[in-house]
């Protein structure tokens, strides 16, 4: 895998979406140096990130671009949810801020080759003429109706204004749809938490959803290709709302009514809903986009809708159990500054490796990734049980060796590459080729991972047509 | 790299530029996979809820109260896209769901039938949420487009629509003005098929003798007509259908196999008078065969 992008800045690098990437980009040897900005320390613990504060505007990021040579920026703070902060707040951020962004990219003799944007599908809106499914050559059909979709679309004319104007740099623009996982906080993710799902009296809305992972890989593909465009980046699947709660396993509840639906709000938000004009609008007409053109450039998706839902549930039942458990990370610029540049660090944290994958006919090889993945679970088993009993420390420290220990087992544990992208069918077709321990290893990998139960009794019967001779 | 993606950002531009909605041969590679533990498909169809309509109330009215006689429906292609194309009538249309039902009971090769409703009821709380679970999809042109050449299924399209189920009892089987030719438009994007759908009986198991323009203000609904049973039985006497005998008639496809022949706007035009004047014709044929309005 080669990136092309060597210096990179990263803009809202106190988002969670700037933390992510940042930490993506920092394993890729190839590229020398990221730098972050942001108005706000990084919430996510960075190796070799520099982080340079700046205002909330901007205004000085020129000469940041200018004096590292940066190649790529990669702008991940815009807002797109209008219950984080005040409009005021967010017109400054999305629309001011998109602009001096720009203008320190600008200019014939800047460093800058590639521009990657992060915006969200609340460009195209939601109204009763949509269509079905949006595909990034369309409009709007209507103007802006709340203060942050019209902030979305004034950033994305500036980008286009600027991709006219740099024929020769490679401009993306990512649309992200509702974006659930466990980590990030969004109005959407607020409502899916609540005992039972609000909906409005008579709609049943289409959303289509893409997992936080999916995110920060939609992000990075963009940064390794030149993918010059527009590009919408939602999961597999358009799921109905009354689906969403079943796969969270709560009840709807259709509160709010379909005439009033304002007055409706504003009365949930003094009991604390707080349900934002743009969300409203999703509530009642939904949306659903045509992902297809990303997937064409070579991107593949982790979760569909559905999965990402279901991660989301899981990890909703989990929270009220584990809270508190991990200490946030909390960045101190003295510390920060030794380990980077002092000349008495001696063995700087190594990077951790990545591990290649296992492929099919390498047996000794397979079965000690076997084994490491067998270790990794009986380590996952005993931390389990000690965070039960809630030694809060030792929780911590258990958990790093299960997450350390599983992403090296699961990959390896694999006989087939890319083994998670791969649907059902596709796997079934492959299972001919593979041999018996291979299909054994498949079968047990299966089982911890995805464990589709048309995908385990292909496996078996496989299995069993292997043993009777021919 | 896909250079022409970019988005023509004025947030008033409503039609893209002629020739964008059709993607490239390959993206028909990269539609989502079907997810087997799924109730519902992307479109909120499912098949649960429809096939409990089907088996109770499309059932009784196919069979038993219009007792639906087909002819023709060889003409219906048993493989991809097609559009069907039909005439319009009822205060509550029965046409659409006799279409359907006539396809899954006659057809070799029996397909679910997307039908086309206007945005109206996208927007109207309760319809919002059943109809699409029957298999309604809004006629919005990429919607159509898709269908017919990405997911290569059958689309039934009301070229009259609103002005067909409007028309009063005196108006019955003469067809009103069909749009402004988008439907062969799209047809000939997705290189599919039209097959004309003539239906006798709707006209006369639905009478309508009036509208009321207040009352559809003050409802919010497309119409407000008045029927042999609405609105002095409610909600419920939208289904109040005399018991007329329905006649379907599939007429032999219009093939559009060349590409680019939509932006032939005469061409378009002269084909959607074609297929209206087919259609007009083999209605007045039905009618005049026809020796009782309720036994055929």
């Amino acid at each position: 895998m080669t990136v092309d992008s060597r210096r990179i800045l990263v803009t809202g690098l106190s988002t969670y979406w700037g933390g992510r990437l940042a930490q993506a980009l920092e394993a890729f040897p190839e590229v020398e140096a990221v730098v972050g900005v942001d108005n706000e320390e990084p919430q996510v613990e960075l190796e070799r990130t520099e982080y340079v504060k700046v205002g909330a505007q901007h205004a000085l990021l020129r000469r940041v671009v200018e004096a590292a040579e940066i190649d790529t920026v990669v702008d991940t703070r815009l807002v797109v949810d209008s219950a984080t902060t005040s409009s005021s707040k967010a017109h400054e951020n999305n629309v001011i801020g998109t602009m001096n962004i720009l203008a320190a990219c600008s200019g014939a003799d800047s460093p800058v080759r590639k521009f990657v944007f992060k915006s969200s599908t609340h460009f195209y809106g939601c109204e009763q003429d949509d269509p079905a499914f949006f595909d990034e050559t369309m409009g709007r059909p209507h103007p802006p109706r709340t203060p942050i979709e019209r902030d979305i679309v004034e950033a994305e004319a500036s980008v286009n204004e600027f991709a006219e104007k740099h024929p020769d740099a490679a401009v993306t623009i990512l649309r992200f749809a509702n974006v659930l996982g466990p980590q990030v906080r969004t109005s959407h993710i607020g409502l899916f938490s609540l005992p039972a799902v609000p909906m409005i009296l008579g709609f049943d809305p289409r959303y289509q959803f893409v997992h936080e992972d999916d995110v920060v890989h939609a992000l990075e593909h963009a940064v390794k290709h030149a993918l010059p465009g527009v590009f919408n980046v939602a999961g597999d699947g358009v799921l109905a709302l009354s689906e969403v709660a079943g796969l969270l396993g709560k009840p709807y509840a259709p509160i709010i009514p379909p005439w009033g639906t304002g007055l409706a709000a504003a009365a949930l938000r003094r009991v604390g809903i707080r349900i934002p004009p743009e969300a409203l609008a999703q509530l009642r007409f939904g949306r659903g986009v045509d992902n297809r053109r990303l997937k064409a450039t070579g991107f593949h998706y982790q979760h569909t809708s559905r999965e990402a839902v279901l991660k989301l549930g899981e990890h909703l039942r989990l929270h009220p159990v584990v809270r508190g458990a991990q200490e946030p990370y909390r960045y101190e610029r003295e510390v920060e500054e030794f380990l980077r540049w002092s000349p008495h660090v001696r063995n700087s944290r190594e990077k951790s490796p990545r591990v290649p994958q296992v492929n099919g006919g390498e047996p000794e090889r397979l079965a000690a990734a076997e084994e490491r993945a067998l270790e990794a679970e009986r380590i996952a088993g005993r931390a389990v049980e000690r965070a039960k009993a809630a030694e809060e420390a030792a929780a911590e420290a258990e958990r790093r060796a299960i997450e350390a220990a599983r992403d090296r087992a699961s990959p390896a544990g694999s006989p087939v590459d890319h083994y998670d992208d791969l649907a059902a069918e596709d796997v079934i077709a492959l299972l001919g080729s593979l041999e018996r321990s291979d299909l054994q290893t498949l079968r047990d990998y299966e089982r911890r991972n995805a464990n589709r139960s048309r995908v385990l009794t292909a496996i078996e019967s496989a299995l069993t047509r292997g043993e009777t001779p021919v | 790299m896909p250079e022409s993606t970019r988005t023509p950002l004025s947030p008033r531009d409503r039609a893209p530029a002629a020739g964008t909605l059709v993607p490239s041969e390959r993206l028909r590679e990269h539609l989502p996979g079907v997810e087997p533990e799924r109730r519902l498909n992307d479109w909120g169809r499912s098949e649960r809820i429809e096939g409990a309509f089907d088996a109770s109330v499309v059932e009784f009215f196919y069979r038993y109260w219009f007792r639906v006689e087909v002819e023709g429906i060889e003409n219906l292609p048993g493989t991809g896209g097609a559009m069907l194309v039909s005439n319009h009538s009822g205060a509550l249309p029965p046409d659409a769901p006799m279409i359907a039902k006539a396809i899954r009971e006659e057809h070799s090769h029996p397909r679910p039938l997307n039908i086309t409703v206007e945005h109206f009821f996208k927007g109207y709380p309760g319809f919002s949420m059943l109809i699409p679970k029957i298999g309604c999809v809004a006629a919005h042109p990429a919607n159509v487009h898709r269908l017919l050449y990405d997911e290569e299924q059958l689309v039934l399209v009301f070229p009259e629509g609103r002005k067909g189920t409007e028309k009063l009892y005196k108006d019955r089987y003469r067809l009103r003005r069909f749009g402004r030719g988008g439907f062969v438009e799209a047809a000939m994007r997705a290189r599919a098929p039209i097959v004309p759908v003539c239906v006798v009986g709707a006209e006369e198991s639905a009478p309508v003798f009036a509208q009321l323009g207040l009352f559809k203000r003050i409802t919010g609904l497309l119409y407000f007509p008045i029927t042999p049973t609405f609105p002095h039985f409610g909600l419920i006497g939208m289904l109040g259908y005399l018991p007329a005998k329905f006649k379907i008639r599939f007429l032999e496809p219009l093939h559009f196999d060349e590409e680019g022949l939509h932006e032939d706007k005469a061409l378009v035009q002269t084909v959607a008078h074609d297929v209206r004047a087919r259609i007009q014709e083999n209605l007045w044929d039905m009618v005049a065969r026809r020796k009782s309005v309720w036994f055929g």
